[in-house]
């Protein structure tokens, strides 16, 4: 066990765990922010996407004892009320299905439109490829994401 | 009465009205009944009975309530209900059945409590209750100019004998079924609220985690968890077993590894460390099979085996030996996962007078049966909540995940989640069964079909349906099923056995088109009008009016039979469900890989209750649909699945996906009848019949692109 000092959606949180604990379950089990899911554990399915600073980081991969004082952003963290152009645009466009991987693709998306405020169709396809929807709602999240891009600018 | 004021209204969910008009209300109204309840400031709760899996019948089951209530939408509020049979029947996501068995008594539920509310009103004014109309949850008397809000009258109106019987409305008057409605939960998935059964948590809660057995046809032999329980956090190793001496289960029990290894500890970290350190010795016990092993067995069948004759029509050897032309094919598809993207898991705290399971559950009756069975507690010691579920396809039918938090809890006297990693989840077993079927048919020599045959197997059933299309169309036709043993479970997955034999079907059809010289949608719908006209036999299970209507809306609606230069174009058409679905595919070839440009949907599941929702079940189907026909299979070694997470197993991604998919629903105002499944079957065979337009080549075999020569077979760029 390590004491660790993070932060976590703007705030200062500390935790002790195993070093090797991956933020996935430090998040979940320690933090009680439960919207990063677990889907895969070994960086696949990108059900547990969060944020290290702008980057888009699959959470169950990530040890706890990496993350150091980079700034920690998870789907709760996105926005305080749900009025990210992401999360608005996923209503829009009723995106989800069972709604499990939706967390982990609109983290994902978040950080592609920080890096491409106007993607084109195949940098959205691309840029999603890493998150896996079972439900196959693959064409709505390319659409959410084109209005999100779009209400962004 | 509700605290606090308000109208609890009981309904019976499944009451068997039977037509649109005056209903009799059954007598057990108050007795057996779900509820909906109206607060004094006019919100209306209403209480979602059936297992939300992304089927989005949490927004559409109270969207029918609400409508017969004559209630505005905004003034909804919709709750999950827990599992309770005093109240609901079948309480059960499956069979794509929740708002086609729902649909009379959710309207009667409203239309119930609607007559209850102007009763009260009616009272309260002395005024006839013919002489008042409802609008957005109020009452008005025209002739007077009165009007009174639900809540101002709920409190009467709950007082107030059931009525006999109730209007329904007339569809044409519906205000919220046939109009799109966000998902209720939506706000909340897009925020990362918890709401899934792996966010459930409660004080002193511990989490356990499984181990199974390696391979199918082993058990466990020793186990030395010395180590392991000195590790930190962890408080217990426990053997648990599911299937004891004597116990037989329901068929929602389907488990291979009754006997499991569990671990019990604080994180769930600390728990997977712990598991991964366990040191198991395994014993065989039965044949470890391979994936050889099942294809070999299968062609057996397929070549040499008898199988039960399920329909006979006519003589087929006798057509078959008077044939201009002869067309068999025989295709085949492996063992699949379901793969939901929340593994298994599931909440259980048991004590020595109840148990209380929190968690994602398709058929939370069974497990609660199976509980009560097992811990020797009442049937009404055992409760089992509802969360949302991170996906179903079938796999959460077999509640073995919830009867193991159940097992783990008692034995550790303690609060438990079970939580499966995707490892365990993808080896555990209950998989899309392995199937293959070959068809034969004879045509004449004026091209028309004079004879048909089906003969499938696969493991632990066939995938035919002998009395579904072509069956009816041709005056000799055989169905011959057979069924292959193993060890390995299987079971239900989205779309049973129509999950396959669609595909098989559609692209056997196909061919036998082009052995014709017909175009493929004609072919089809000659067989349809064969099948209206002069059907062959009395026990064809659909309405070829209705399968004919939705083949010739997608060929008008795609323009079938335009040329478009680099578009391959394939057809298919099934029913499955109650519903029809005719797809065409136009394929592409870029970066020298096919991908589908479009889809074109058209489907006939009677009245669509929340329009975009429906469309995105049915695009979410068509892309599960390519993706296990393109890329899903589990295969085994020594018993042993050889992928065990999303790295070895592939499913569709985003790239794979099709760039558009546009559907079309028929409008006939017939009763709703099945959509969460029905889009999946035929797009397999649409998918190969473009494929074959492209290349020439027919594919027999799933995943496709397992197929040895499937990437040499892809043309060039165009």
């Amino acid at each position: 066990m390590a004491n660790y000092t993070l932060r976590i959606n703007g705030e200062l949180r500390q935790v002790d765990a195993d070093p090797d604990t991956p933020m996935l379950w430090v998040l979940r089990d320690h933090i009680n922010l439960v919207g990063t899911k677990f889907g895969c554990g070994v960086g696949q399915c990108g059900a547990c996407t969060i944020h290290l600073g702008d980057v888009a980081v699959r959470s169950c991969s990530v040890p706890v004892s990496s993350v150091g004082d980079q700034q920690v952003t998870t789907i709760e963290g996105l926005s305080s009320d749900g009025s990210h152009p992401l999360q608005q645009a996923w209503i829009e466009h009723d995106v989800p299905q069972c709604g499990y991987c939706q967390a982990g693709q609109i983290m994902n998306a978040a950080a592609l439109l920080k890096q491409n405020p106007d993607p084109s169709d195949s940098d959205i396809e691309q840029g999603m490829n890493g998150n896996i929807c079972r439900c196959g709602t693959y064409v709505r999240i390319r659409a959410a994401i084109k209005t999100a891009a779009e209400t962004s600018r | 009465m509700l605290a606090g004021g308000g109208f609890m209204l009981g309904f019976n969910w499944q009451a068997g009205a039977t037509a649109v008009g005056l209903n009799e209300v059954p007598e057990d109204f108050y007795a057996i009944n779900a509820f909906l309840k109206i607060a004094k400031d006019g919100t209306v709760t209403i209480m979602s009975p059936n297992p939300e899996i992304g089927q989005n019948v949490k927004t559409s089951m109270p969207m029918i309530v609400a409508e017969e209530l004559d209630v505005s939408w905004d003034q909804v509020k919709v709750k999950q209900a827990g599992l309770d049979t005093e109240k609901y029947t079948r309480q059960l996501a499956g069979g794509s059945q929740s708002i086609r068995l729902g649909w009379k008594s959710l309207r009667m539920a409203g239309a119930t409590a609607r007559r209850m509310l102007i009763q009260a009103a009616a009272n309260r004014w002395g005024t006839p209750v013919s002489e008042l109309s409802t609008e957005n949850g109020r009452i008005m008397h025209a002739r007077t100019g009165r009007s009174v809000s639900y809540g101002d009258v709920a409190e009467d109106a709950s007082a107030l004998q059931i009525p006999e019987e109730v209007l329904l409305k007339d569809p044409a008057d519906f205000k919220i079924i046939g109009t799109s409605r966000k998902n209720v939960d939506g706000s909340h998935i897009v925020q990362g609220k918890p709401l899934f059964g792996l966010d459930y948590k409660k004080e002193g809660m511990l989490t356990a985690m499984i181990v199974h057995p390696p391979a199918f046809g082993m058990k466990l032999k020793s186990i030395d968890d010395a180590a392991v329980r000195a590790m930190p956090g962890i408080s217990d190793v426990v053997i648990i077993n599911a299937k004891p001496e004597g116990f037989s289960g329901t068929w929602s029990d389907t488990n291979a590894f009754p006997e499991l290894v569990a671990v019990v500890g604080e994180t769930t970290w600390q728990v997977l460390k712990a598991k991964r350190a366990l040191e198991i010795e395994w014993e065989t016990t039965s044949p470890l099979e391979n994936s050889e092993d099942h294809e070999k067995g299968m062609q057996e069948h397929i070549d040499a085996g008898e199988g039960a004759k399920d329909r006979v029509d006519g003589d087929t050897a006798a057509a078959f030996s008077s044939a201009a032309k002869i067309v068999e094919s025989t295709y085949t598809a492996p063992l699949v996962p379901h793969n939901t993207m929340e593994p298994m898991n599931f909440f259980a705290d048991v004590t020595a007078e109840k148990a209380e399971l929190v968690g994602p559950i398709q058929t939370p009756e069974n497990l609660r049966t199976t509980v009560s069975n097992l811990l020797g507690l009442p049937q009404d010691k055992v409760s089992v909540a509802l969360t949302r579920m991170g996906g179903g396809f079938g796999r959460r039918l077999y509640g073995n995940f919830g009867v193991e938090a159940a097992l783990i809890s008692k034995a550790v006297q303690a609060p438990v989640k079970v939580v499966y990693t995707r490892e365990d989840d993808m080896t555990q077993g209950t998989y899309r069964p392995a199937y293959k079927v070959k068809y034969r048919a004879a045509l004449d020599e004026d091209n028309t079909l004079i004879a048909f045959e089906v003969k499938g197997t696969g493991i632990h059933g066939s995938p035919v349906f002998s009395n579904r299309y072509p069956a009816g169309t041709v005056d000799n036709y055989l169905a011959e099923n057979l069924r292959m043993d193993s060890n390995i479970s299987t079971g239900a997955w989205r779309a049973p056995r129509s999950n396959f034999i669609a595909g098989a079907e559609q692209a056997f059809l196909d061919e036998v088109a082009e052995a014709a010289g017909k175009d493929p949608i004609e072919f089809r719908l000659e067989l349809f009008r064969r099948a209206m006209s002069n059907p062959v036999g009395d026990e064809n299970d659909y309405d070829p009016a209705r399968y004919a209507g939705v083949l010739e809306l997608v060929r008008d609606k795609s323009n079938w039979g335009e040329e478009m230069p680099g578009v391959y174009r394939g057809v298919s058409a099934y029913y499955c469900h109650n519903s029809y679905v005719a797809q065409v595919v136009d394929l592409v070839v870029e970066n020298n890989l096919p991908r589908v440009k479009k889809v074109w949907c058209a489907v006939d599941c009677g009245i669509v209750v929340n329009p975009d929702a429906a469309l995105n079940q049915v695009e979410g189907g068509i892309v599960d649909g390519i993706g296990h026909a393109m890329y899903g299979a589990l295969s085994f070694k020594d018993g042993a699945p050889e992928q065990n997470n999303f790295h070895s197993y592939r499913l569709i991604r985003n790239m794979e996906a099709p760039k558009e998919i546009e559907t079309f629903f028929v409008d006939n105002g017939i009763d709703p009848t099945g959509l969460g499944e029905p889009s999946l079957p035929p797009i397999s065979g649409a998918l190969a019949n473009a494929f074959a337009k492209a290349t020439g080549k027919r594919l027999y075999t799933q995943p496709f692109t397992g197929i040895p020569d499937f990437f040499d077979i892809i043309p060039a760029s165009g």
